[in-house]
């Protein structure tokens, strides 16, 4: 529900020919300031009242959190949709390792370092998880103190979740990390909220709100906003799968949709108390990460989990707007030579990685022509007439690729073994070979053509 | 302001589409709500979404062992796999002709259909049929599938924009449902919705957008089956409100990640049937049963 200028306008002073702002009227500062392009400081008529009023309208309907500092931070929430294809999903949720005082040292240290260590190279990027959560489980505060600490020495930055149940521990566990670490607090809850304003209002760090549904939280975020405490997580207690799943979106509904601030916060959500095992545990992070979580806690990081997991997380959280493609060009995989067969497909990423990677593992020397096709797939591109006979013709030719081999034969992809004649009209030099139907094909294919020739 | 539980209610209503005859039919479809909201009230969700197991007409080639392991002993027999799957509590068996594509062995119409009614008479379960996507072979084996199992109600599939007609007409003569199946893309589904429902009332009418495996495309093919999903149940298209099948066994189970071990392949697997799953499809098409596990304590 983003603010309309019309509505600001009412709330300037309307004064004419003014024009300190820069603009020529009241108005178009407030249409200018509606989306963003300049900032309410700079009209200096306004009451104090008035100011927050109308800082409180532009703010975003679900507040950024960040937990860390620095290049480490992990900054969620600040969303602005309900499904991806409407805009595109921001800020990845972070993923966290549940840690207790209680697990022997050993299991405290390796699952620490996995936050950090545990990495997947996925089309280039490396994907982890990013949050070390620290719970008090013993009741023992020197033994939560120092788990704070050794997860603070042993980690290179990684944000911090506390968990304790009294305010006393969570800030005991604040000095031991260092406030300057800002880790997330959890959490403020009906029973300890007026202790958690008196000791914790000047600490500076984000917090996580704890109650029984949704309404109970509403009066919590509530009185901590008017004690200044804005920089909240919420938490609404479920520990159902689809209980959780209701919860994650009702809270992003009510932002969204109703401009609700009391539940215009990101979330923390705990698959780590929902299940027994870690099958489900997955499929519990899986459907929550897919349904607005901001923060995922998991009890152990096990890379046949998380691997999936991470995947999931970049595929939901990529701009759909964007084509995943890749340049359009001649690749050279193997060290291709002046024989070197020609494999030709299109420039949607995926395509490309899936086809280049069973190449290189091949071993055989192969030029891969990647065509643009806007980043469509193969069908697609072919449906969208951005792939046929005619274009591939005019892209092989263009492309030089008849210099650098002498090889004069050109795989197309099995899926459009519909285009071998048009091709071979406008190649008449080359012979058109099909292609398997999936990348997979390849490792038997490409030999058995090489070996042919 | 108190708080008000933002539910939402649509006019939509996803048609409820039956498969399979007698005690052996299968529903469903049938919501007015997005999946799993119907644990808030918001309204209908008739018939939780269904699971079908993969069975191939040939020995299939290049599968991960872990994959063919509950298979193992059956894989050279269609009707004894399909068996199998029945045991391990499928809703549906789906078996996929492969052996009848020009680029495989090329079986002639008349032997598919042969294999297609010995596998269903070996059964208890409804069947989906599916062939390669071949146009130039895919009507004369699925118009003769449809004949000789005439009245069994099965699903048929794929029909493309480039073969429909003769494979609706051959669904509605002998009383089956048709997939309809378009590349990714909501308008050309839409368009060869249309033309389907010329000939076939919508109840006959699956809808198969495609289903790309965790990492390989499925952010674009989650979206089109969300999006597909709200145009008929937010917006009320009715081109648009026929069940949605996600047939994502064969690709996540092709990919290098799924081979390499199991446990990471059952999680691949199991991630990318939740996607589909909130996406709002109604029928799964998977392999491993151990993700069949999962999934049907989730849906349950
Ligand atoms: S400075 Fe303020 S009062 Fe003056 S024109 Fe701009 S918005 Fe209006």
């Amino acid at each position: 529900m983003a603010v309309k200028g019309t509505d600001l306008v009412k709330l300037l002073p309307k004064k004419t020919k003014c024009k300190e702002c820069g603009f020529p009227t009241c108005f178009a500062f407030a249409m200018k300031l509606a989306t963003g392009g300049t900032e309410i400081s700079a009209c200096p008529h306004l009451s104090d009242e008035v100011r927050e009023q109308i800082e409180e309208l532009l703010a975003p309907p679900i507040r950024p959190v960040a937990i860390g500092t620095g290049d480490k931070a992990l900054v969620i929430g600040d969303e602005e949709v309900m499904y991806r294809h409407e805009k595109t999903f921001f800020h990845q949720p972070g993923i966290g390792v549940l840690v207790t005082d209680t697990d022997d040292e050993k299991e405290i240290e390796r699952k620490v370092k996995s936050v950090e260590e545990m990495k997947f190279i996925w089309i280039g990027h490396a994907l982890k998880a990013d949050l070390v959560v620290l719970k008090s489980a013993s009741g023992d505060k020197g033994k939560f103190l120092s788990l704070v600490k050794k997860a603070a020495d042993m980690t290179d930055g990684a944000p911090l979740v506390l968990m304790a149940d009294d305010i006393d521990t969570l800030l005991a566990g604040l000095e031991a990390c260092g406030k300057e670490r800002k880790p997330l607090l959890y959490a403020v809850t009906e029973e300890n909220i007026d202790e958690a304003i008196s000791k914790l209002g000047q600490a500076e760090v984000p917090l996580a709100v704890k109650a029984d549904g949704l309404e109970k939280i509403t009066a919590l975020t509530e009185k901590l906003k008017e004690a200044g405490l804005q920089d909240l997580v919420v938490d609404a207690g479920s520990r159902t799968l689809w209980e959780a799943v209701r919860d994650q979106i009702f809270v992003r509904r009510a932002a969204l949709k109703q401009g609700y601030k009391p539940l215009g916060h990101p979330t923390i959500t705990f698959p780590c108390f929902m299940a027994d095992d870690s099958r489900k545990e997955l499929a519990i992070a899986s459907a929550l990460l897919t349904r607005y979580a901001g923060i995922i806690v998991l009890s152990d990081l096990k890379e046949d989990y998380l691997f999936p997991l991470v995947v999931l997380r970049m595929n939901i959280y990529t701009d759909p707007r964007v084509p995943m493609a890749v340049e359009a060009k001649i690749y050279e995989i193997n060290e291709p030579t002046n024989v070197s067969p020609v494999l030709l497909t299109t420039n949607f990423a995926l395509t490309y990685f899936s086809v280049a990677n069973e190449i290189e593992a091949t071993k055989v020397p192969t030029y891969l022509a990647i065509q643009d096709t806007e980043g469509l797939s193969v069908l697609t591109s072919w449906s969208a007439g951005k792939f046929n006979g005619e274009t591939a013709g005019e892209f092989i030719k263009k492309s030089g690729i008849e210099q650098k081999t002498k090889n004069r034969r050109i795989v197309i992809p099995g899926l459009l073994a519909r285009i071998r004649g048009e091709l071979e009209d406008e190649l008449p030099e080359w012979e058109v070979v099909i292609g398997p139907r999936d990348a997979a094909g390849i490792s038997s294919f490409l030999p058995e053509l090489v070996g042919r020739s | 302001m108190s708080y008000r539980a933002p539910v939402e209610g649509y006019k939509g209503k996803i048609v409820e589409v039956v498969i399979g005859k007698g005690d052996r039919a299968v529903k469903i479809g049938g919501e007015n709500i997005l999946a799993f909201n119907q644990t808030f009230d918001e309204g209908e969700f008739p018939n939780p979404p269904k699971i079908a197991f993969e069975v191939w007409d040939m020995e299939p080639q290049g599968w991960a062992p872990w994959v063919l392991e509950p298979y193992k002993d059956v894989v050279s027999d269609p009707a004894a796999w399909a068996k199998r799957c029945e045991e391990l509590g499928a809703d549906f068996v789906y078996l996929y002709l492969i052996s009848a594509d020009p680029n495989e062995k090329d079986t002639p119409p008349e032997q598919a259909a042969e294999l297609v009614r010995r596998v269903y008479e070996a059964i208890n379960i409804p069947l989906i049929v599916y062939t390669t996507g071949n146009e130039g072979k895919d009507p004369a084996v699925l118009t003769k599938v449809a004949e000789v199992l005439g009245g069994e109600n099965l699903l048929l599939g794929p029909v493309i924009k480039e073969d429909f007609e003769p494979i609706a007409n051959a669904a509605k003569e002998h009383g089956h449902c048709v997939v309809s199946q378009a590349p990714v893309d909501i308008n050309l589904q839409k368009e060869l919705d249309v033309k389907l429902a010329r000939i076939l009332p919508r109840e006959k009418i699956v809808l198969d957008p495609l289903a790309s495996a965790l990492g390989y495309g499925i952010e674009y093919c989650f979206s089109v089956a969300e999006r597909t999903k709200h145009v008929g149940v937010m917006f009320e298209d009715a081109m648009m409100q026929m069940p949605i099948i996600a047939n994502f066994g064969a690709e996540v189970w092709k990919n290098k990640e799924p081979k390499e071990r199991e446990e990471l392949g059952i999680a691949w697997e199991e991630v990318t049937a939740i996607s589909y799953f909130l996406a709002g499809a109604n029928i799964l098409v998977m392999r491993h049963p151990e993700v069949f596990n999962v999934i049907r304590e989730m849906i349950s």
